[in-house]
């Protein structure tokens, strides 16, 4: 579960006033609104890379208000993917689970197993340079899941990407949610988008969230 | 329907000559003070144990200042880009101070300041003044404003997101700097490396008031030309020079293709 209670936050002229919603475990949620109302802030908000000068934020049952955004378990998707420049696929991959020292053969067999899921063996040696917008995406994507995240957060991932190209990638993240049953918060302006993958739908709007039918 | 492509455009031709001009007087001036003196002239000027020492030193000095200036900058230059705090842009201008102060006026300053209760405290751990270890010092005050400026133009060009990503993924601030934006940072700290070594290479003014000008001791390459010159032995000054030329030559070409590859 993803619960944001009353969050406000503020800089300069822009604001998010008592912001609260909640998204329940294993649901998939689509947040919209115009172009600078506040999307981006909000996620950063749930992930801990900015703090809400009034509010809670909750994970599951627990209050990460004041916590790390190393202590909070979240999947963070970017808009741009925002791969490690210098890091090949495959350690792009390792990297959550190096952190967490595990084991030199449980990261090769999570890294076989989820660049199988996500169609990219062939690309694990590769530098995110030599990479297309879909497959920058599906890495990122892999990035985010390896330490098995209970809640995924995705900003407007499928935005750069072609028509086609975005059809089989939201067709990926649907099915990659419910088989990790990840809770997961996306962002997109498009209602296309959103009539796919939605089990949830919210629209931020003059700094206001409110669930859509 | 396209538009021929202008053979003749007066606006780019302007342009062109404008830069044909400045280089060929650049490359006037080199080839005038290569011109000036003769292989035999180079070789015997080389071949003087003085030169010689302040050759091991200039490598030794720019080398260690450079890399006390990338210490500095990698920290300063990323608060700069990534911090948001009160009065910025008074620290940003502030830190400009080495680059806008006359040279002279810096080495002025430092023997100045090591004259005050601090200074001498600090003179009587590491002696600074009429010393090596005060040739570093006014090479590093120099290369390090400029080190400075270059890391933060780095730090600016490179997105943070990556930073927050593997935040979320584990890291802290510290170990997400380390890991993820350094790496990606390393042609901007090489650039950075090489602007300070240069600097301090043509460093003269401050080491001349700070350190001396005393032969075997902290003679520099600058002050070696400044020596010769004094003495009347112009053909050792313009081989000092050509030398300096050719070291600087290769620091340009070294970050043009290192910065390349890297």
């Amino acid at each position: 579960m993803i619960q944001l209670d009353a969050v406000s936050w503020q800089a300069g002229a822009f604001r998010l006033e008592n912001v609260s919603l909640t998204i329940p475990a294993g649901s998939y949620a689509v947040l919209m609104g115009r172009t600078g109302c506040g999307k981006t802030t909000l996620l950063e908000i749930i992930c801990g890379l900015r703090r809400p000068h009034a509010g809670r934020v909750l994970i599951g049952e627990r209050d990460v208000t004041h916590e790390l955004p190393a202590a909070r378990g979240i999947g963070y998707v970017p808009q741009d993917g925002a791969l490690f420049p210098t890091f090949p696929v495959r350690e792009q991959l390792a990297f959550a689970l190096r952190l967490r020292h595990r084991p030199a053969d449980e990261i090769a067999q999570r890294i076989a197993q989820l660049a199988a899921e996500l169609d990219i063996t062939a690309l694990l040696d590769r530098l995110p340079q030599h990479l297309s917008g879909g497959e920058r995406q599906r890495v990122a994507l892999g990035r985010a899941l390896a330490a098995n995240p209970k809640v995924l957060v995705l900003d407007e991932p499928l935005s750069a990407l072609d028509e086609e190209l975005r059809d089989d990638l939201a067709a990926l993240l649907k099915r990659v949610q419910r088989e990790h049953g990840i809770t997961a918060l996306h962002i997109t302006h498009s209602r296309a988008e959103a009539a796919q993958l939605a089990d949830l739908r919210f629209r931020l709007a003059e700094g206001r969230v409110i669930e859509e039918p | 329907m396209t538009r021929p492509v202008a053979r003749f455009s007066p606006f780019w031709s302007g342009l062109v000559l404008v830069t044909g001009l400045y280089l060929a007087f650049l490359v006037a001036l080199l080839a005038a003070t290569a011109a000036y003196t003769s292989p035999q002239h180079l070789w015997a000027a080389l071949d003087s144990r003085e030169i010689r020492y302040s050759i091991g030193l200039s490598l030794v000095t720019c080398t260690t200042s450079a890399l006390l200036a990338l210490l500095l900058a990698v920290p300063v230059g990323y608060l700069l880009a990534r911090g948001r705090f009160l009065g910025k842009e008074w620290l940003d201008a502030a830190l400009d101070i080495p680059i806008v102060l006359p040279p002279m006026v810096v080495g002025l300053c430092l023997l100045i300041f090591f004259q005050t209760p601090a200074g001498k405290m600090i003179e009587s751990v590491i002696p600074f003044t009429y010393t090596v270890a005060g040739v570093v010092l006014a090479q590093f005050v120099i290369g390090a404003a400029f080190a400075v400026r270059t890391m933060r133009g780095v730090f600016d060009h490179l997105s943070s997101r990556p930073e927050d990503v593997a935040m979320t993924l584990g890291c802290s601030r510290g170990q997400a700097v380390w890991l993820v934006t350094l790496p990606a940072a390393r042609r901007g700290m090489f650039a950075a490396f090489s602007i300070a070594w240069a600097r301090s290479l043509g460093e003269f003014g401050p080491i001349l008031v700070f350190a001396g000008a005393t032969r075997m001791k902290t003679e520099v390459l600058p002050t070696s030309v400044f020596i010769e010159l004094s003495v009347g032995r112009l053909e050792a000054a313009v081989a000092v020079s050509l030398l300096m030329v050719a070291l600087a030559l290769v620091v340009l070409v070294a970050v043009r293709l290192v910065g390349e590859k890297i």
